[in-house]
């Protein structure tokens, strides 16, 4: 039996505290690689399937199309471009009413759920209208608008914007109504104004429930948008997918459901990027490293 | 009846002088409750701050300490009788009071250095001179490491000694903390309430200081305010005459302290037991 000197012993156990944590690192890293290579097997499982499906006549390619028609649909857009123009033209026509439509709405939105949050008694008020408002089903305003406002671009940003508003408006008005009572005491007695309260308390402590409004309702302006164009319109997705279902063209149908799929990620992750950027007060969530 | 050798001596409660800093005259109030019946919070309640003294507030829990409080910020209204801060009729949210409150009214989107530059701020202090002055309470209070952190990033104590920077730094002629340290565990709370007394002692606003802790009261005050059970009015006053500067971590074994506690709990004894009965009773 030798004897271990303590700084020895210290010197040990630190060495295999550092191996240890390599070790799970390493671990780490594994787990992560495998959930990839599933996700990716899981996709190429589908996509073969589906394709062998097709070439078999399993699946009628000429109704559920098929992975490499859906591409070759694709291609030929980029290529050659779609019978209304081109296809980037389409994708900016979309995304540009998409967009008008969700700045309008979710500005609406906050500002009205912020009025009616702070006013008490405009709330009590106006809540039997919004409520009322709420329920009518928002796509038979989509026939209205496109009776008033015409073929034009008015009408898809008119039928967004009620998609935006009203998810913006309920989440707003909730947040400001949580806004906590000691916490609008204190700005009070430290010398804020009631404009400096809504600025520096209420909008902040409302933030994160409107943030979490505008991650769903860009969804709601992009399917405002795409319905409105499926409705009438001369140019943009929705009409490319409505052109394509008059001509039996399943290709063209599967086609632009994965361009405005792609689209509407890439603004979701934009979206993300943006909250995590402006809530970085909040605590990190304990299930930070699960994905 | 205490011998006048004692130094907790009883006072009787007399009509407010008109220079005090606190002047709450025979008030009642009552409230409206949501079913449309009144409710008397507090009744026939005379309280007097002299200016630069502490003023300690106990009594069973819903007897009307924080409504006797928000009756001097002005965030409520007497129902009758009348409220007076620095000689003038409490009207607005004055820019003489500071407020620390029992729960966490931090912003938690701001850092430590810009909760402490709010008050500042939303008064017009240019934001350089803001700023600056903050940086200087932040040190007061040790947190000069902290600056840029966020509260969630800080321990209870720590976000109270930013609530106090934060109250301090508009240097109030009046102060008003409602149970301020009661989530603290214990050593937290004889820091702070060091770390209290060494601020105001800088300041020598007049406090009133509310909370159920009677040993807490005793040791901070000049002045013990007994309540009754609710509907609250005022039961008895005590003046606490133990020399100053005090330490905390060593007055509550000071034998006067200890006699001057006992005297004062045989007072408080009756109300607490009585609001906890009615509490029971009302379901709370
Ligand atoms: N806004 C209010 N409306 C109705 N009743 C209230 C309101 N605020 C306080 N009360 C009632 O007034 C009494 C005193 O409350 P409070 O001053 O908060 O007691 P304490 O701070 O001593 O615990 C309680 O019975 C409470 O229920
Ligand atoms: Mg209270």
């Amino acid at each position: 039996m030798t004897a271990i000197s303590p700084t020895e012993q210290a010197a040990s156990r630190a060495t295999s505290i550092v191996a240890a944590e390599a070790q799970a690192r390493a671990r780490l890293r594994k787990r992560h690689a495998l959930v990839i290579a599933l996700r990716l097997a899981i996709l190429i499982a589908f996509l073969s399937l589906w394709e062998l499906g097709a070439d078999y006549n399993i699946i009628d390619p000429f109704f559920f199309s098929s992975p490499s028609g859906i591409w070759e649909q694709i291609w030929s857009w980029v290529t050659e471009g779609t019978s209304q123009g081109p296809l980037w033209q389409q994708i900016y026509v979309t995304l540009e009413e998409t967009f008008l439509g969700f700045a309008i709405g979710a500005v609406g939105g906050i500002v009205a759920g912020i009025i009616l949050g702070r006013n008490k008694l405009l709330a009590d008020v106006f809540s039997i209208y919004i409520k009322i408002a709420n329920s009518v089903p928002r796509v038979v305003l989509g026939s209205v608008f496109i009776i008033a406002l015409g073929l034009g671009m008015a009408s898809k940003v008119a039928l967004a914007v009620v998609m935006v508003f009203f998810v913006v408006f309920a989440n707003a008005f909730q947040g400001v109504r949580e806004a906590d009572r000691a916490m609008i005491a204190n700005a009070q007695i430290l010398g804020a104004s009631p404009m400096q309260i809504t600025t520096s308390v209420i909008i902040p402590s409302a933030m994160s429930w409107i943030l979490a409004s505008l991650h769903v309702s860009f969804g709601f302006a992009l399917v405002g948008a795409v319905v409105g164009e499926f409705l009438g319109a001369k140019q943009g997705m929705g009409l490319l997918i409505s052109t394509a279902q008059g001509a039996f063209n399943a290709n063209g149908v599967f086609a632009a459901m994965i361009i405005l799929a792609v689209m509407a990620l890439v603004v979701e992750f934009l979206i993300t990027r943006f909250e995590n950027y402006v809530v970085k007060w909040r605590p990190a969530p304990f299930n930070e490293q699960g994905t | 009846m205490q011998s006048q050798t004692m130094a907790a001596e009883k006072l009787s409660p007399a009509a407010p002088p008109a220079d005090a800093a606190i002047a709450i005259d025979d008030v009642t109030l009552r409230f409206v409750t949501p079913d449309g019946h009144m409710m008397t919070a507090i009744r026939d309640f005379t309280m007097t701050v002299a200016r630069g003294e502490f003023a300690c507030v106990v009594g069973p829990t819903g007897c009307g300490k924080s409504t006797t409080l928000n009756l001097v910020t002005g965030l409520l209204r007497p129902t009758t009788g009348n409220v007076r801060v620095m000689g003038n009729p409490v009207t607005d949210i004055s820019r003489d009071i500071g407020f620390v409150f029992q729960a966490d009214a931090l912003f938690p989107w701001r850092s430590v250095i810009d909760n402490v530059a709010a008050g500042p701020l939303f008064r017009g202090t240019p934001k350089q001179e803001a700023y600056d002055k903050a940086r200087d309470w932040i040190g007061r209070v040790g947190l000069s490491r902290f600056e840029k952190h966020y509260p969630h990033q800080l321990s209870g104590g720590m976000r109270k000694r930013v609530a106090l920077a934060q109250t301090f730094i508009n240097q109030p002629k009046i102060l008003l903390m409602d149970e301020p340290f009661s989530a603290l565990d214990m050593q937290t709370r004889t820091a702070m309430q060091d770390e209290l007394l060494g601020l105001w002692s800088g300041l020598k606003s007049s406090v009133v200081f509310v909370t159920h802790d009677l040993e807490e009261a005793v040791a901070l005050a000049d002045k013990v305010y007994v309540l009754t059970a609710g509907p609250g009015t005022v039961k008895s006053v005590y003046r606490i005459d133990l020399p100053r500067p005090r330490v905390m971590a060593d007055i509550r074994y000071d034998p006067k302290f200890i006699e001057i506690a006992k005297v004062i709990w045989n007072d408080l004894r009756e109300e607490v037991q009585l609001g906890q009965s009615r509490g029971l009773q009302t379901g709370h």
